[in-house]
């Protein structure tokens, strides 16, 4: 299985097949309402310069004091990495100067980070997952934001970014694709949202991922790496990985040295550029924060914390493969966000009744998810709860309505008639289908005696009956069940 | 009548609380003190109005009984120390204009117990030096006169570049002076490797740098976060006790502060030491020791042994190798400190083309000479390639310097005792110009306590045979300065008041 996966990624060079190996340190910034030193808010927006404690803004004799709260969301995800909790880490300063960092250095965890080493399952298909090793997480300080276009003359600087805490990521270098790094990010997110320890919103620059890309002929040694920074979306992570593979694997073949490097990726131009060479890199003199103490955790902490832990995505796709006899393929698709999953199972079980999950998973991935994406919120606010999707389902099982019908009423439920009861609409509005077999032979029936020549067509043209169901349909303003009327049109024309 | 500036802090409280005298009357008595003596440098900020706005309040307060235990009692405040709205500079041409918006913990503290502030002290630049000469704001005199000095010599040498004048000691030297020459009942200073300490026994007063944590450090303009401490200079051991109750104290904005309760350290003063065992190192004898130092020292422990303590030699190893480390460790931490003053969010700004620009120039024209060498050192001991060599190996260095003290103490010796500098004051512009290390020696005895993290007392204990003051010093246990200002006025009662010098200035 291992050769099946390698050799199904090799890239093809001029000179023969390579490898491709990739390692992702993904920077998620930590859900939590003020900052990772200081007690200033990390709302999103905000006037520039308005969430800037003197920790911040880096005042004479400020000192940092570590938010309990950062230190849990950092616990719990490395609990859901299932990865080793250190009971002791600690924090050092890495030193450089730019006018986004106002203190000159970034505390950061360099030595001994608060999580070790973990795993997570990453699905490339719904019977295909990998397992992608994690190195390490840690906490650390965000910078602030330089703005360079507002002005001929002068940069910008915005602080309220400055000090958010940031869970850095380190994953072992696992993949071998660009499809494998990104179904890599997605699934971090996902678990990431589940845990609530990120958002992981990419749009708003809350998860983004340093790119490590190295090149080998199947067999060999690791090689040199260059690290592509800051790539914000998981679409440029994948154009930024084959760029950087086919600049290195076009480098070696034409005889020359792939020299380690950091790089930056343009999408415009669909290629990486060099940021800066090995003799610009910065020394960051590292050396243990004098002003914070080690971060000394016990059991009774992490215990709280797992105990308190939501289902995650693995777990959750296993329950529902074997609970509601959903495909591998529905259940992943259900799980991608946990609201979705939880909208599913409400409206399966509303009531103290298991309805037919595999009709509610249809409907919630179809109609309204389409909806929800169109309006752009989440699924529970697209116009109907749990329990009116539950109440539609049961409709639907009960022949009250047809699937026509109940698409219609979602129409009704997305729009003007928002969070309405579907049964109460059914009546208001007499949308009961038709299903007596006398009504839709008379409404056939009158259809076919008012257009004679379209009958007779029907016999030599069959796509006409089509045309034949929409006019019955239109006829029993839609109510009638579109099946009966096919078969009872069928019956009658004689097709 | 009595000049209100010649009492003891103690003795004005005990006045203003029985309203013989008043806050405001007190607070203007040393106000036109430091007018008087604006030559000898000590003040870069006096702050009059806040200074008699605050008297007249603690005059209200004192008069409804409600006094605090600092109330009316005017005090000079270090640089070093953010105080709201008011000059705070750390004596760098860097800080131009900061005042901030708001306060330290250390001198929120003097004020919530009633304390007036006079102003702001001089002091070496960002609290790098060992005798007031590095300061933006020019060199602190003394007022102990050279030996053999006249008064009209001292004089013309005070109104010119001060050149012969006896040092105040540093980096408090501002602080050291103000206290000496009564421009201030006691003032704050701080101490990173014998700051408080050094000037102290330079100017014949007493200063207590308490255990790394008794004080919290926010709102201090950070020098060395792992060293630095506050702590008070006053005239007397009682006088230091008060301040330190006040100073002192738990501070959740500072994480490396101690939740422990202060304890009522004037309580302390006058406690008996009997039966207390004090250590004397051997390795603090230096080669080529003045005999007046080694006099002054056996002194001392005959003092302490008529009051009823034992002496015991104690072996110290590894003292020879504290100054080097401290002058690894410090830069180091210093080098990353002063980062942030760049010139972007507040002080000087030098512009340039690019940022790189506008840093080089704001920094190499807003820190003075033994800043930029400090902060080089430190940025190279951190270096790639050098920080095991030097930054690791002196941090290993500290922990066994801690652990000597651990051993020692463990043996049952409650204090151990040393002189506190290797020689009396010096005059300004007579060290360090060709040679930084020269200056760096001052510390000698001073900066074994800071890398311990051991709290350290000096007191005076007499004058040179050519009239210069001398001091010595008390190294106690972790959060022990009660047993520190026991031994301190067991010296003082057994040394007898030291007599400053009176006005030459004016």
């Amino acid at each position: 299985m291992a050769t099946d996966r390698a050799s199904a990624k090799l890239i093809k060079g001029a000179t023969g097949d390579w490898e491709v190996i990739v390692g992702l340190e993904v920077h998620a910034q930590v859900t939590s309402r003020s900052k990772l030193f200081s007690g200033a808010s990390t709302a999103f927006g905000g006037e520039p310069n308005s969430h800037v404690s003197l920790v911040d803004a880096a005042m004479p004799g400020m000192l940092p004091v570590i938010n309990a709260e950062c230190v849990a969301q950092a616990v719990r995800t490395g609990l859901g990495l299932k990865a080793k909790i250190n009971r002791r880490s600690t924090f050092d300063r890495k030193n450089y100067f730019y006018p986004d960092l106002p203190q000159g250095y970034q505390i950061s965890q360099y030595k001994s980070p608060i999580v070790g080493e973990g795993e997570i399952q990453v699905e490339l298909a719904p019977d295909n997952s990998i397992k992608v090793g994690i190195e390490r997480l840690h906490l650390e300080q965000d910078a602030g934001k330089s703005l360079h276009d507002q002005s001929p003359t002068m940069s910008f600087v915005d602080l309220n970014r400055s000090g958010v805490a940031l869970m850095e990521i380190v994953s072992k270098p696992d993949m071998r694709s660009a499809d494998e790094a990104k179904a890599y990010v997605g699934k971090l997110r996902t678990l990431l949202r589940y845990i609530g320890s990120s958002d992981g919103d990419m749009e708003k620059g809350n998860l983004r991922a340093d790119v490590n890309v190295s090149v080998r002929r199947p067999g060999e040694a690791l090689s040199t790496r260059c690290e592509i920074k800051n790539v914000n979306s998981i679409r440029f992570i994948g154009q930024a990985i084959e760029a950087e593979a086919r600049r290195q694997i076009a480098l070696i073949e034409d005889g020359g040295a792939v020299e380690q490097e950091t790089r930056l990726f343009d999408p415009s131009r669909g290629e990486t550029r060099s940021m800066r060479s090995k003799e610009e890199a910065h020394d960051y003199r590292y050396f243990p924060d004098p002003d914070l103490l080690p971060l000394e955790l016990d059991d009774a902490f992490i215990d709280a914390l797992a105990a308190d832990l939501p289902e995650l995505p693995d777990a959750k796709r296993a329950r529902f493969m074997a609970d509601y006899g959903l495909s591998a393929y529905d259940a992943s698709i259900l799980i991608a966000e946990r609201e979705t999953a939880d909208f599913f199972e409400d409206a399966v079980k509303h009531g103290g009744v298991k309805r037919d999950a595999k009709a509610v998973a249809n409907w919630l991935m179809g109609d309204i998810s389409a909806q929800a994406n169109a309006q752009g919120v989440a699924i529970a606010d697209a116009g109907l709860s749990a329990a009116s999707l539950a109440s539609l389902v049961d409709l639907i099982g009960e022949g009250v309505i047809s699937g026509k019908i109940a698409k219609d009423l979602l129409a009704r439920l997305f729009a003007d008639d928002r969070g309405a009861d579907p049964r109460a609409l059914v009546e208001a509005h007499g949308l009961r289908q038709v299903t007596d077999a006398g009504a839709i032979d008379s409404a056939v029936d009158a259809v076919i005696a008012a257009n004679p020549d379209k009958a007779e067509q029907t016999k030599t043209k069959p796509g006409m009956l089509g045309w034949f169901v929409g006019q019955v349909m239109k006829s029993t303003g839609g109510k009638a069940n579109p099946q009966a009327v096919s078969d009872a049109l069928k019956k009658r024309l004689g097709v | 009548m009595t000049d209100l500036t010649s009492l003891t802090l103690a003795e004005a409280r005990d006045r203003l609380k029985s309203r013989a005298i008043s806050s405001v009357e007190i607070a203007s008595a040393h106000l036109e003190a430091i007018e008087r003596a604006r030559g000898l440098n000590a003040f870069v900020a006096v702050t009059a109005d806040k200074a008699l706005q605050m008297a007249e309040a603690s005059d209200a307060r004192l008069a409804r009984r409600e006094a605090g235990p600092l109330e009316g009692l005017p005090i000079g405040v270090k640089d070093l120390y953010a105080t709201e709205g008011v000059h705070t500079q750390a004596c760098s041409h860097i800080l131009d204009g900061f005042k901030p918006p708001y306060e330290s913990t250390v001198t929120a503290n003097l004020w919530r117990d009633g304390a007036v502030m006079l102003g702001k002290l001089n002091m070496d630049e960002f609290a790098m030096g060992s005798s007031n000469e590095t300061s933006y704001y020019g060199p602190v005199a003394s007022p102990w006169l050279p030996p053999n000095w006249s008064r009209d010599r001292a004089r013309a040498a005070l109104s010119s570049d001060k050149r012969g004048l006896l040092t105040p000691g540093g980096s408090s030297g501002g602080s050291a002076s103000a206290v000496a020459a009564r421009l201030c009942l006691a003032a704050t200073a701080s101490d990173t490797g014998g700051s408080i300490r050094q000037p102290a026994a330079f100017t014949g007063i007493v200063g207590i740098k308490p255990t790394y944590g008794r004080c919290s450090r926010y709102g201090m303009v950070a020098f060395a976060s792992s060293l630095d401490q506050a702590g008070p200079l006053a005239r007397t051991v009682r006088d230091a006790a008060i301040m330190l109750r006040s100073m002192a104290g738990p501070d959740l904005k500072d994480s490396t502060c101690s939740p422990a309760s202060v304890p009522d350290y004037e309580a302390a003063v006058g406690r008996s030491v009997k039966g207390m065992k004090i250590g004397v190192p051997k390795e603090y004898r230096l080669e080529g020791m003045s005999s007046e130092i080694e006099a002054l020292w056996a002194r001392g422990a005959e003092w302490l042994r008529a009051a009823g303590a034992s002496m015991v030699d104690v072996s110290l190893p590894t003292t020879p190798y504290a100054l080097p480390a401290y002058y690894i460790v410090a830069p180091a931490e210093a080098s990353s400190n002063l980062a942030r003053y760049d010139g972007v969010r507040y002080g000087l700004r030098e512009p340039g083309a690019d940022i790189t620009e506008l840093y080089e120039k704001t920094r190499a024209t807003g820190f003075g000479t033994e800043v930029r060498r400090r902060l080089m050192i430190g940025t190279y001991v951190l270096s790639a390639g050098y920080y095991d060599a030097y930054y690791v190996r002196a941090q290993k260095i500290r922990t066994l310097i801690k652990r000597d003290f651990e051993r020692v103490f463990a043996d049952g010796v409650d204090a151990i005792l040393t002189p506190a500098t290797p020689s009396a004051a010096f005059g300004i512009s007579e060290k360090g110009s060709d040679n930084p290390v020269e200056m760096y020696l001052n510390d000698i005895f001073t900066v074994t306590v800071n890398m311990a993290g051991l709290p350290g007392l000096a007191a005076p204990a007499g004058l040179s045979s050519d009239g210069r003051p001398l001091g010595l010093q008390l190294i106690g246990r972790p959060f022990d300065e009660e047993t520190l200002f026991a031994l301190g006025e067991a010296i003082e009662q057994s040394a007898g008041r030291m007599t400053l010098p009176e006005p030459w200035w004016a």
